[in-house]
């Protein structure tokens, strides 16, 4: 089998040209789509049987606990290549990655909060979803504190590549028990978000958000991962034909 | 225009948590697009400096 | 003499001439329990019901007091390396490391757990399915903490980090624990639970050492 397009795939000057190609291909359609599900989502979606406007939360809320969890996985994913194959771009994708699943996790935990409290009464409830996203926050934490507290690059990237792989093998674990923990203490049970017939006004904003937010992480990361590709390769000569 | 956004009493909980989204959207592009910015910056600085002479 | 049977009785010898490697932790983890005793309420009735919590945390933080020299040291004075290059597998002797290490703190905490339970109020009865839950437990937790000290290992002052990377990981056994420390209480079956708490054990056993063989050669690199 010819491998030269993995190769090529994986030298810097190449990544950093298709990625910034790449950007405005997701950058667009993500603007186009996030302001549409906006307008579909406030306007025209009816307000909800049982929650009334309040629903509407979930047009911020289940966008970012989608990426929260997503990026982690691209996050791992480009860890465990970067670590397997000995590839830098790899490293340097999922570099790129942890500082916007951060950001994002953080969102979804805001807005879990802000829809507790008309729903539950209260801004904090040890709500399965929620206590597993606030872990999620930590591991996501710790990896960049991780990266950051080790000085020599190529240790940085494959030591937090590690730790990516036992996050996402622990992932599954801690949810599960998480979940396992709150139906024994029976604390109140809540968001009902899994109905089975969620009208098609109300569907297709969210799913018009949930595609746009994933295009838009696509973008970003892609920026950043030029801005990390570019940091890494100073002083290459591709770097110089770039700048001048 | 006025029930719009009091949002049937639940604007104390809905704007703010738009407000944090779409504050962090913007942040992300933002730090992505400077961080960047810097890189290229800081590339240009080197290559300016090894044309000077200072450096090998 | 099998290389990870050699490592361990190697870091117990280590441990013998250092008792505070022992009695360090078991302090810490009284202290602990006579804090939540002060900050709470002396009334036993009421101590009983949070007891699960204080047992597993206690024993949560002070298993993880010594973890930070537990690859440090020998990489410091180059014995780490001289593992790496023996040629035996490196997960074996990261394996034999975290074996002494339950038997230096994760062993003597559990042994221990009856007396501070007993200030807390516990039962005697309870006492057994306590013990198994917290033997069960350590277990993990000794093997989490192994995964932290070796990813840590290129980190000066490493201390809060690794705390920051093995406590999340610790959430399933924190968990699983004080329910079965809770149902041991109650006097109800526990043996449900020490199952989860077991696979919990095989689980890290498996992929622990791999993991942290793979973070000690990224550390010596």
């Amino acid at each position: 089998m010819d491998w030269t397009w993995f190769h090529r795939l994986a030298s810097p000057p190449h990544i950093y040209r298709v990625a910034g190609t790449l950007t405005p291909w997701f950058a667009w359609p993500a603007g186009l789509l996030i302001v549409s599900a906006l307008y579909a989502g406030l306007f025209l979606a009816p307000p909800d049987y049982q929650q009334g406007e309040g629903f509407r939360m979930i047009y911020v809320h289940a966008p970012s606990a989608w990426l929260s969890v997503m990026i982690y996985g691209v996050m791992a994913t480009a860890a465990a290549v970067g670590l397997i194959w000995r590839m830098k771009v790899a490293h340097a994708a999922a570099a790129s990655c942890a500082a916007i699943g951060a950001s994002f996790t953080f969102v979804s935990l805001v807005t879990g909060m802000l829809w507790g409290k008309p729903m539950w009464g209260t801004y904090w409830v040890w709500d399965p979803r929620l206590t597993a996203q606030l872990v999620l926050l930590i591991l996501y934490l710790g990896y960049m504190a991780l990266r950051s507290g080790i000085d020599d690059l190529g240790r940085a990237d494959r030591a937090s590549a590690v730790l990516a792989i036992i996050g996402v093998v622990n992932l599954p674990i801690i949810r599960y028990s998480v979940e396992w923990w709150n139906s024994i203490h029976q604390a109140p049970s809540v968001m009902k978000m899994e109905r089975p017939s969620m009208p098609f006004d109300m569907l297709a904003p969210l799913l018009m958000m949930l595609l746009g937010f994933t295009l838009l992480f696509a973008a970003v990361m892609l920026v950043r991962m030029r801005a990390e590709v570019l940091r890494r390769e100073r002083g290459a000569s591709w770097v110089k034909e770039v700048v001048s | 225009m006025r029930d719009f956004f009091a949002m049937g009493g639940y604007a104390a909980f809905l704007w703010p948590a738009y407000a944090v989204t779409f504050a962090v959207v913007a942040w992300n592009i933002i730090a992505a697009r400077r961080a960047h910015q810097q890189a290229l910056a800081e590339a240009r600085r080197r290559f300016s400096a090894d044309a000077d002479g200072d450096a090998p | 003499m099998s290389a990870w049977a050699g490592v361990l009785w190697r870091d117990l010898r280590l441990a013998l001439r250092r008792p505070g490697q022992v009695v360090h932790p078991l302090a810490f983890f009284a202290v602990v329990a006579l804090l939540f005793t002060l900050g709470y309420t002396p009334e036993l009735g009421k101590l009983r019901q949070i007891a699960p919590g204080v047992l597993w945390v206690g024993a949560l933080l002070a298993s993880q007091l010594s973890l930070d020299g537990l690859f440090r040291e020998d990489a410091e004075d180059g014995t780490l390396e001289q593992m790496v290059l023996s040629g035996q597998p490196l997960a074996a002797l990261v394996l034999g490391k975290t074996a002494a290490h339950w038997v230096i703190t994760g062993l003597p905490l559990t042994l221990m757990a009856p007396v501070v339970g007993f200030a807390l109020g516990v039962p005697v009865a309870a006492m057994p399915g306590i013990l198994c839950a917290l033997a069960l437990g350590t277990v993990s937790l000794s093997l989490i903490g192994a995964m932290g000290a070796s990813l840590t290992l290129g980190v000066r002052r490493g201390g809060v980090l690794l705390s920051l990377l093995t406590l999340p990981l610790a959430v399933p056994v924190l968990i699983f624990g004080a329910r079965a420390t809770e149902l041991a209480i109650a006097g109800e079956g526990l043996i449900g639970v020490l199952y989860l708490l077991g696979s919990l054990a095989v689980l890290a056993l498996t992929l622990a050492p791999l993991a942290a063989a793979a973070a000690v050669r990224i550390g010596l690199e």
